[in-house]
């Protein structure tokens, strides 16, 4: 059973607030949708809660049982999709779904590789540099990058950008058949995607 | 991610493998510090040519064009992740000691690679003594090394930065000088015919300098990288 305490947190850049007073926790199987509009700091959220900027003011704690996590064990059971996260856009998908599993100290295997890109509609494109791919593609390619690992936390943001029906049909699979197994977050101003998850909280009111 | 140590090589050889590859792939750096060596290697080989001159300023002409050679694209390893917005992607996925022992892996190798090219031309050009050639195979290895472990930390710090190229260059030669002076020294005095014995005092140095340089750099560098 994972934890994620959130307690007082905000976030400024310069003398622009972007939130404050943010205070929440949830445990596994619990999923957030954090919705607002454009630049209300739904991205910024994101990044904070996994350190990737720090806070202001406030405190993010992760706990596995009653054990506390520290930020490189959090990020070992994180998946994040996100237009901020790109891949090596002159590797192959291949290559870039080894090279991420090899520094997150795992060893895919070829028979798992293209497991993963069938799963994500990418099959038989997997020898394709990334730089050849469409926008769509390269949010697949991260949904695979993203399952690479069995993640505790899975933080989606702006899941569904770029993708057409059938990639968004996978995202909702991916989200439906994760939600109950770990801490989910989405974090969008899309009226269907926040309905992906079971909670619901606004920002920039 | 695993913490061990087996797991921190295997994690480390992870990232030096992926930049070698897309190295090979786009020639981003190596491009950059060729040109940057030929060039120089030319402007001293016609201006100096073989007019014999003193080991010790040929021992500081050599450095000096390894060292600007290596300022261009040293950076390269990091800069490439920022301008790519990989960087992000990579602090996610990768613990900071694998991402900077993979860098510091890479740049080694292309710093190796660069002073395999610029030294036989430079002996050919100047016509510099090669009595002592093996010395100076190992002033050479122990220098390449000197300054990858100080450079690596640095440019991490100005792959950030807006004005990189000249940050690169302006933050390295303080911490370098010391290293510089004393491989000039060392490499002076195997052209002048030294042996290995006349120049104990300097591979001293240069290995502190490489120790104090490497650990201090992996102590810093999750700062530097996480922030």
């Amino acid at each position: 059973m994972f934890r994620l305490k959130v307690a007082d947190l905000a976030k400024r850049f310069g003398s622009r607030k972007v939130f404050s007073g943010l205070t929440f926790e949830l445990s596994t199987g619990d999923s957030l949708a954090v919705v607002g509009p454009n630049g209300s700091g739904k991205s910024t959220l994101l990044m904070t809660l996994l350190s990737l900027y720090r806070p202001t003011k406030g405190q993010v704690e992760y706990f596995e049982e009653d054990h506390t996590l520290d930020e490189f064990q959090v990020r070992s059971h994180t998946s994040f999709v996100s237009p901020y996260l790109n891949l090596y856009d002159q590797l192959s998908a291949e290559e870039n779904l080894k090279f991420f599993s090899a520094v997150g100290g795992g060893a895919v295997t070829g028979k798992q590789i293209n497991r993963l890109l069938k799963k994500v509609g990418l099959d038989g494109r997997g020898s394709d540099l990334v730089v050849e791919y469409s926008s769509g593609m390269k949010q697949r390619l991260k949904y695979a990058v993203a399952l690479l690992k069995n993640p505790a936390f899975l933080f989606l943001d702006e899941p569904n950008s770029n993708l057409d029906k059938e990639g968004k049909q996978l995202v909702a699979d991916i989200v439906k058949k994760y939600r109950s197994q770990c801490i989910t977050i989405i974090a969008t101003n899309n009226e269907k995607e926040s309905h992906l998850a079971q909670k619901q909280f606004r920002l920039g009111l | 991610m695993p913490k061990s140590s087996s797991g921190l090589a295997y994690r480390a050889l992870a990232v030096f493998i992926k930049d070698i590859r897309l190295e090979l792939r786009t020639r981003y750096a190596l491009n950059a510090v060729l040109m940057f060596a030929v060039t120089t290697l030319a402007a001293v080989s016609f201006s100096v040519g073989q007019s014999g001159l003193s080991a010790q300023l040929l021992a500081a002409l050599f450095w000096i064009i390894l060292f600007f050679s290596a300022m261009s694209g040293l950076a390269q390893a990091f800069i490439r992740e920022e301008e790519a917005a990989t960087a992000t992607t990579l602090r996610l996925m990768a613990d900071p000691d694998s991402v900077y022992i993979g860098k510091l892996m890479f740049n080694f190798t292309l710093l190796c690679v660069l002073a395999a090219i610029i030294t036989p031309i430079f002996f050919i050009f100047t016509d510099a003594p090669t009595d002592n050639l093996p010395v100076f195979v190992l002033v050479l290895v122990m220098g390449v090394i000197g300054l990858v472990a100080a450079t690596t930390l640095v440019a991490a710090i100005i792959a950030k930065a807006f004005v990189k190229g000249a940050l690169f260059a302006v933050l390295s030669f303080p911490i370098l000088m010391p290293l510089l002076l004393v491989l000039i020294l060392a490499t002076e005095k195997v052209m002048g015919g030294g042996t290995l014995g006349d120049i104990a005092t300097e591979v001293q140095f240069t290995v502190a300098y490489g120790v104090v340089m490497i650990a201090g750099s992996i102590l810093l560098f999750k700062f530097v990288w996480g922030e």
